[in-house]
């Protein structure tokens, strides 16, 4: 697409989408939201990167290798943390019985690991958009 | 609110039978993104903000853009 307009919205506005769903992500405890839809709303920021500025700019902002780091990466905080419960004696991803420290309620450092997980679900959920819409795209251009 | 709760419903229902019967794809995504942010909207009614602005990333969002994708790939016309 070769449209100054699109062009120029599109950089104005791709790091307020980026910055809304960083703050559902860590916000997701105390107020409606959470990693999948954060992570679902940074998925979408880079989308629209890839529909304005083409798939292969694309591909160097977010390239194969990232993806791959920031999908096992995801999930890999999601398991470490719950192994640490049972590490101490309790079931796969036991919260405040396993000692994880609660906070004062409302506070983004509360709720022991649930922010923690969060923020791993949605690097995860954020990478997977990103490369789905990529593998879709990428066959019509070569 | 009870008028605009109404206004919606139907507007879901007229969307979703469209969606069915549009021959032209490209429509019928459009027509579907349409009801995504009308159930979008319903959910917030219902209280459920949580369900509500996931629906408007995936429903509205996402999903399109994956129609799109599988669209330009295949034809736009049903037979």
């Amino acid at each position: 697409m070769n449209d100054t307009i699109v062009k120029s919205i599109t950089r104005l506005v791709i790091p307020f989408v980026q910055v809304y769903g960083i703050f559902i992500i860590l916000n997701g405890h105390v107020s409606p939201g959470g990693g999948f839809s954060g992570g679902a709303l940074l998925g979408t920021s880079l989308i629209l990167y890839t529909l304005v500025f083409g798939a292969i700019k694309a591909k160097h902002k977010f390239s194969h290798k990232a993806s791959e780091i920031a999908e096992s990466g995801g999930i890999l905080i999601f398991v470490t943390v719950g192994l640490i419960a049972i590490f101490v004696g309790m079931p796969f991803l036991t919260n405040l019985a396993a000692g994880f420290p609660a906070g004062s309620a409302g506070a983004i450092l509360s709720a022991g690991m649930i922010p923690i997980i969060m923020i791993g679900i949605g690097i995860k959920v954020a990478s997977t958009m990103i490369t789905l819409f990529h593998k879709l795209i990428e066959e019509v251009i070569q | 609110m009870q008028l605009f709760n109404v206004l919606l419903v139907v507007f879901l229902v007229v969307c979703a039978i469209a969606v069915e019967r549009t021959k032209d794809l490209l429509s019928a995504i459009i027509i579907f993104s349409a009801y995504s942010l009308m159930m979008s909207l319903l959910w917030l009614i219902l209280k459920a903000p949580d369900v509500a602005l996931t629906e408007a990333a995936i429903g509205a969002g996402v999903t399109s853009l994956l129609f799109f994708a599988v669209i330009s790939k295949t034809k736009r016309y049903e037979k």
